[in-house]
């Protein structure tokens, strides 16, 4: 029965994206005179060079950490989606301690890494706060804080740590030692990735195998249970928000300190929002955020690869993902198909009996 | 004619539960027929099935010998169905009338005609004996009054089946006769009723024929004279229940709870407790009798933390606990059974597992340091589920699919095995089989004589007398009676209290206190 169910799920994500990748061909007949070479490339493009698939990795890792992020509060039923200033703000503080920390190897790294995810986890605490303290909607606190992130972390950046002989608004270029080194010489491989499944398997292993991973989730379930029985209400609210800023402090930082070597962001890179389609699609499931970001990341990677070749507009991706989610997420999508399964196999156990 | 034929009704839950296996079910026109079977039995869900609440799988629906497909309530309206479920479905702040016609309401241009809306309201109040104040706001009225607005509810609608899902649950002996007296009347004048209720006393007295269910299986339908109580328990349940339970001299000791002069003010400025003064030794169970909404919630919650700002003192074995939070008083070994199972007591989208260790997963052997072994719980889950019989296939179930006496289980099974040294149960039985209620009250007996203190609150009569060792009657907030042993008190007596109608003066009220 229970194995029935997983074989039932698989079945639906596959056919749900056999759907949208239909209905994505359709758009293209539209779009393009060729959508044979546009549609292969879509689907093709982000595993025909191990370069495309190393830009698939790369692209897939933030979404991991922000994807962790969102579901860590949306399990205890919080709505604080502040991840997208967290990680930026989380960016700026690796920045300050990649360019003015002693430069010890490996430990500089930590250091780093360590002040991302204060840095974030700082930045979630105040809507935790406000919420526990006033009760303010922390859906708004933690949008405003976005803001906040942005402005004030590109005022530190651009007055304080920009490179001025840089033809760009970025940052001076980190020293050797803060850097996730490649590993491949010919390929922009970078351990991010690694980090990111290691926390996947640690937010599990937070939400599910410790005492307050029970706690967040008790409270997500029944908050009025929780206090009944027991357990810190309000402590919970802020610790959750707390750990899911560090997080989210994370994907910028390991980002910037794999690929660019230095802040380049002038802009918000939006992880922080696809942190909540990956955390939707995955239900809030820490090892399922893994394949939803690879989903999410393939996607984008291969808009990306066929526009290159084709030039047609990646944007037509965005429409393509919005289907994917609506169908994944809709849990009416083929029910009658499931409770045919259910259905069979209860009366099937009836008889036995 | 037969109002109802259900055949071959078969109903499988989207979880896979089979919750009505072919269950055959006919109810006569006019009569009062009852349902009963243990938790779990299928029982509310064969009469979802019959108001269009759920589909069923298979199996055929009759009424007034016509087949029938019910897609929804308002499909069953429609055909003349009504159903007055277990939780009443008023809006508070609406009047009876407003309450009444709600969804039907008579028109004047764009508003409602409340003129005709009592009119329509006092008519069908007259005709079948079912007096309500019209113009008055719910909110404040007694539950016995909130039941009769819903079965004139279901009556102005054009019902001529009604189905009272466990309605006595919450009324005074008072009040069930009343009820009983109006149903009856209806019943004379053709309307076909079923009644479900865990009261076998109830269904002697009331109904005409019984059907009885047992593991989504019909075990037969009887004529009521011809069924004692006896065998229609051993019906449901498969062997003996003592309906009499055992109840040993109390060896009481030392002190452990003291209420005194304990004052309440809810934030709109009603006053829920007045000098609420009484004590509780070990080894004893006190129970706290009442109508619903006497000011026994609000005690309840301010003795367990989860309710502040009341003025007075409250002791714990001597040591001042008012205003302590539910996380402080759980870890000075307060256990509670609360009232309402589904907002508190359990967390319905987690498993059986994860809500029985919810107030000692911080323990061992669940959790050590930060660490949690959900292996250990899922062992610890399995025990209780069989200690407690709650019927389901795995600790791993949610809650929520579970049937609302086994929901009760696991409150039950948490709270009992907590390690208290007060346990507070309020409405511990309310919902739950004869079987399970017999193994309920001889389990409070049990820790009682362990030495544990118990506050009993609970609308049951039988189930007050029967357990408790002192009783205090509450009334509008403050203790109007005070029992210090219950021989020779009948329900009777008890409910003359309960409805104000009697007090003891003070001196003996003062008793309650004074150990
Ligand atoms: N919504 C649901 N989803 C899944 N299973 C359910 C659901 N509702 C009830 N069940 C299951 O169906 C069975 C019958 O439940 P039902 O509520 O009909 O019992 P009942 O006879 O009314 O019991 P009780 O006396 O405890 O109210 C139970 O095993 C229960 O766990
Ligand atoms: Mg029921």
């Amino acid at each position: 029965m229970r194995n029935k169910m997983v074989l039932f799920e698989v079945v639906r994500t596959a056919l749900t994206i056999a759907i949208a990748l239909l209905l994505g061909y359709l758009i293209l007949i539209f779009a393009t005179d060729d959508p044979n070479t546009a549609f292969k490339w879509f689907i093709y493009g982000p595993i025909s060079r191990l370069r495309r698939f190393v830009e698939l990795l790369n692209r897939a890792t933030p979404l991991i950490f922000t994807g962790l992020a969102v579901s860590i509060v949306f399990q205890a039923e919080i709505f604080n989606i502040g991840a997208e200033g967290q990680l930026f703000f989380g960016a700026v503080a690796a920045t300050f301690a990649a360019l003015y920390f002693p430069q010890i190897p490996f430990l500089h790294v930590i250091i780093v890494l360590i002040f991302a995810m204060a840095a974030g986890g700082l930045w979630a605490a105040v809507p935790a706060y406000m919420k526990a303290k006033w009760n303010a909607s922390e859906l708004v606190s933690s949008l405003m804080m976005n803001y906040v992130a942005f402005y004030l972390g590109l005022y530190i950046i651009n007055y304080h740590m920009r490179d001025v002989n840089a033809g760009f608004l970025v940052s001076y270029k980190f020293p050797r030692t803060a850097w996730l080194p490649r590993l491949l010489r010919r390929y922009n491989l970078y351990p991010g990735i690694f980090i990111a499944l290691g926390f996947a398997i640690l937010v599990w292993f937070f939400l599910y195998r410790t005492k307050y991973g029970y706690e967040l989730r008790m409270v997500g379930k029944n908050k009025e249970f929780a206090r009944f029985s027991g357990i810190k209400v309000e402590n919970v609210i802020i610790y959750s928000q707390i750990i899911s800023g560090m997080v989210a402090g994370l994907a910028g930082a390991v980002e910037i300190m794999g690929l660019y070597k230095r802040f380049v962001w002038q802009m918000t890179p939006g992880y922080g929002f696809d942190g909540i389609i990956v955390a939707l699609l995955a239900r809030n499931n820490p090892l399922a955020v893994i394949p939803a970001a690879f989903l999410v990341a393939y996607m984008r990677t291969g808009a990306l690869i066929m526009g290159r070749m084709t030039g047609i507009a990646p944007e037509i991706v965005m429409m393509l993902q919005a289907i994917i989610i609506l169908l994944i997420t809709a849990e009416a999508f083929l029910s009658f198909w499931k409770k045919r399964i259910i259905e069979k196999a209860a009366m099937e156990q009836e008889e036995k009996k | 004619m037969k109002a109802i034929e259900m055949i071959d009704i078969v109903k499988v839950y989207p979880n896979g539960i089979v919750a009505n296996k072919g269950v055959n079910f006919e109810v006569e026109e006019g009569e009062i027929h009852a349902l009963v079977g243990e938790n779990g039995a299928g029982k509310t869900t064969l009469m979802k099935i019959l108001f269009g609440i759920e589909q069923p799988t298979s199996g055929e629906i009759r009424i007034f010998e016509k087949e029938v497909h019910i897609h929804s309530p308002h499909d069953a309206i429609a055909k003349g169905i009504g159903m007055v479920h277990q939780h009443f479905m008023l809006v508070p702040s609406f009047t009876v009338a407003e309450n009444i016609v709600l969804g039907m309401e008579p028109k004047k241009g764009f508003s409602i005609d409340m003129d005709e809306a009592v009119k329509i309201v006092e008519e069908a109040s007259k005709r079948y004996g079912l007096e309500v104040p019209p113009t008055e706001r719910v909110l404040d009225l007694p539950v016995g009054i909130k039941q009769r607005i819903e079965i004139l509810k279901a009556l102005v609608r054009g019902a001529k089946i009604l189905i009272l899902d466990e309605p006595t649950a919450v009324l005074t002996p008072q009040e069930t006769e009343e009820l009983f007296v109006a149903l009856k009347n209806l019943a004379k004048k053709g309307m076909t009723i079923i009644f479900i209720s865990h009261k076998l006393k109830e269904v002697k007295e009331i109904s005409d024929r019984v059907t009885v269910l047992r593991d989504g299986k019909t075990m037969g339908t009887f004529l009521t004279k011809d069924v004692s109580e006896e065998d229609i328990s051993r019906l449901m349940v498969g062997r003996d229940v003592e309906l009499v339970i055992e109840r040993p001299e109390p060896k009481p000791g030392k002190i452990v709870l003291e209420v005194k002069n304990l004052n309440y003010f809810r934030e709109d400025g009603v006053q829920v407790l007045k000098n609420v003064s009484f004590a509780l030794r070990e080894g004893e169970i006190l129970g706290v009798a009442g109508v619903e909404g006497n000011g026994q919630r609000e005690l309840v919650e301010i003795l367990t933390g989860l309710r502040f700002g009341a003025i007075g003192s409250v002791r714990l074995l001597g040591e001042e606990i008012l205003g302590y939070d539910a996380y402080t008083l759980r870890r000075k070994k307060i256990a509670h059974i609360p009232e309402d199972r589904v907002e508190k007591g359990a967390a319905l989208k987690a498993s059986i597992a994860e809500n029985l260790i919810s107030d000692r997963y911080y323990k061992e052997p669940f959790s050590k340091r930060l660490l949690l072994f959900p292996r250990k719980v899922i062992e610890y889950a399995k025990k209780a589920i069989k200690d407690f019989s709650i019927k389901t296939d795995s600790p791993l179930t949610p809650v929520g699919m579970l049937s609302g006496g086994n929901m009760q289980k696991v409150v039950v099974a948490r709270e009992f095995t907590a390690g208290a040294k007060l346990l507070i149960a309020d409405q511990p039985t309310r919902g739950i089989d004869v079987g399970s209620t017999e193994f309920v009250r001889k389990e409070l007996i049990k820790v009682r004589d362990e030495g544990v203190a118990v506050l009993l609150v609970s609308a049951d009569l039988q189930e007050i007398l029967q357990l408790s060792d002192r009783i205090i009657v509450m009334y509008k907030g403050e203790i109007v009676g005070y029992f210090d042993k219950n021989e020779g008190l009948t329900e009777e007596e008890l409910g003359y209290y309960m409805l104000g109608v009697k007090r003891h003066d003070e001196n003996k009220i003062k008793e309650a206190f004074a150990l």
